[in-house]
């Protein structure tokens, strides 16, 4: 077949040039696609056509303008003359929310998180049971300025795992960067993580949570509190 | 990491916070509008929609299950209410403007012009792209949607949003061929 003429992409790799130009693709495959360009200079000129119209969909939709205000207008109004919710109100507390989160969730997601529940909770076992084992067998007390393992001291992020990443890799992740998960899972699979056993300055955190983000076992990261 | 803090407004929006309602509005409203109205290509249409796809997520927000970024689930959502309001649509209404989406510059005797303005012949072929055409090639390259993304919005398989990205492409050349510009493909 003529690549002149073709009527299916010659590869998978070449249909994957739209997501590649776009950097959404997974880093495996992005890789795969970056070598396949290296080798193939026909290919390396596909993706050039592949960049150009995605540059121009950006700019397309960009003169499309926005909104005006009536839209928001009219939802707001239609959101005022709703019904009260029955839930917990504004500014409740997390675990009201997560409470409304986990009763609306359905069985099959109910099974899936408690799959992943139970995973953290087996890598937790030794991280936080170790801490407790050195805390409490060094004379029968702690000093005021011990570390505490209190769930609500430290510094804190919220993380999703990359869906590729294994326990083993989670594991080595909490390890190698001493964290511990101390609460999770949340809706959208997200974690607690303790990143600091005391609180830190918001610019201190932000550079931890940019460090982690590089490690391939993180799907998503963010500062809490 | 702000696919993180819209999972965070969603849980506040569950619980009645209007103000969290109002950071979601203002942080997606422009794309979910832009991708409402090159779907239906009539601004005062997306805008009454945009408004019903937030009433929507104001609603369902307790029942949102993470399995997917919050905005592809508001995707999925614009989605369904323009295909919706397309096909309330009157059809000879909808022909006209997709007519006028390709023939207002195809007939254009400065149609020669594109030639030396590649980027504006493409933006002209974007506009006259299928509907199903112009959504995927919107998701993926405005959106930033992976194929499984893509999939769970468009409500197709993952090989059936490659070949079909792959046909629009296609068809796009096919257009910029009839403007006079051979990209040499298909």
């Amino acid at each position: 077949m003529s690549r002149n003429t073709q009527d299916a992409p010659q590869s998978d790799i070449e249909a994957l040039l739209p997501w590649h130009a776009a950097g959404s693709l997974s880093r495996r495959d992005a890789q795969r696609v970056e070598d396949a360009l290296k080798r193939d200079p026909e290919l390396a000129r596909r993706y050039e056509r592949v960049r150009e119209e995605l540059a121009e969909t950006i700019h397309l939709n960009e003169t499309l303008g926005a909104p005006s205000a009536r839209a928001m207008e009219s939802l707001f109004a239609k959101i005022d003359a709703e019904p009260a919710r029955k839930t917990a109100t504004a500014g409740g507390g997390l675990g009201l929310r997560m409470a409304a989160f986990f009763a609306s969730f359905s069985p099959r997601t109910l099974a899936y998180a408690g799959a992943v529940a139970v995973l953290a909770i087996v890598l937790q076992a030794g991280l936080i049971g170790g801490l407790l084992f050195k805390e409490t067998s060094g004379g029968g007390y702690r000093t005021a300025s011990a570390p505490s393992t209190d769930p609500g001291v430290g510094a804190f992020t919220l993380i999703r795992f990359a869906p590729q990443a294994t326990s083993d890799d989670i594991n080595r992740f909490l390890s190698d960067n001493k964290l511990s998960i101390v609460a999770g899972p949340m809706p959208g699979g997200l974690y607690k993580v303790r990143v600091g056993m005391a609180a830190m300055p918001k610019a201190d955190l932000a550079e931890v949570v940019k460090k982690l983000q590089q490690d391939k076992t993180i799907g998503f990261i963010a500062a809490t509190q | 990491m702000q696919t993180s803090s819209d999972e965070v407004l969603i849980a506040r929006i569950a619980s009645g916070d209007r103000l969290a309602m109002q950071v979601l509005y203002a942080r997606h409203h422009v794309r979910v509008y832009r991708f409402v109205l090159r779907l239906v290509r009539n601004e005062a249409t997306a805008e009454d929609l945009i408004s019903e796809v937030f009433l929507d997520v104001w609603r369902q927000a307790g029942k949102f299950e993470g399995r997917s970024a919050v905005s592809t689930w508001m995707l999925s959502i614009a989605r369904f209410k323009a295909l919706s309001a397309l096909r309330r649509k009157p059809e000879d209404e909808l022909d006209d403007e997709a007519a006028e989406a390709i023939e207002d510059h195809a007939d254009d005797p400065e149609v020669t012009l594109a030639k030396k303005d590649k980027g504006s012949a493409l933006r002209q072929c974007l506009a006259g792209l299928s509907v199903e055409h112009r959504e995927v090639v919107d998701l993926v390259y405005y959106h930033e949607k992976s194929v499984e993304e893509v999939a769970k919005i468009v409500g197709i398989p993952e090989a059936t949003v490659k070949t079909r990205m792959f046909y629009a492409r296609k068809r796009l050349s096919e257009l910029l061929k009839q403007h006079g510009i051979d990209r040499g493909w298909p």
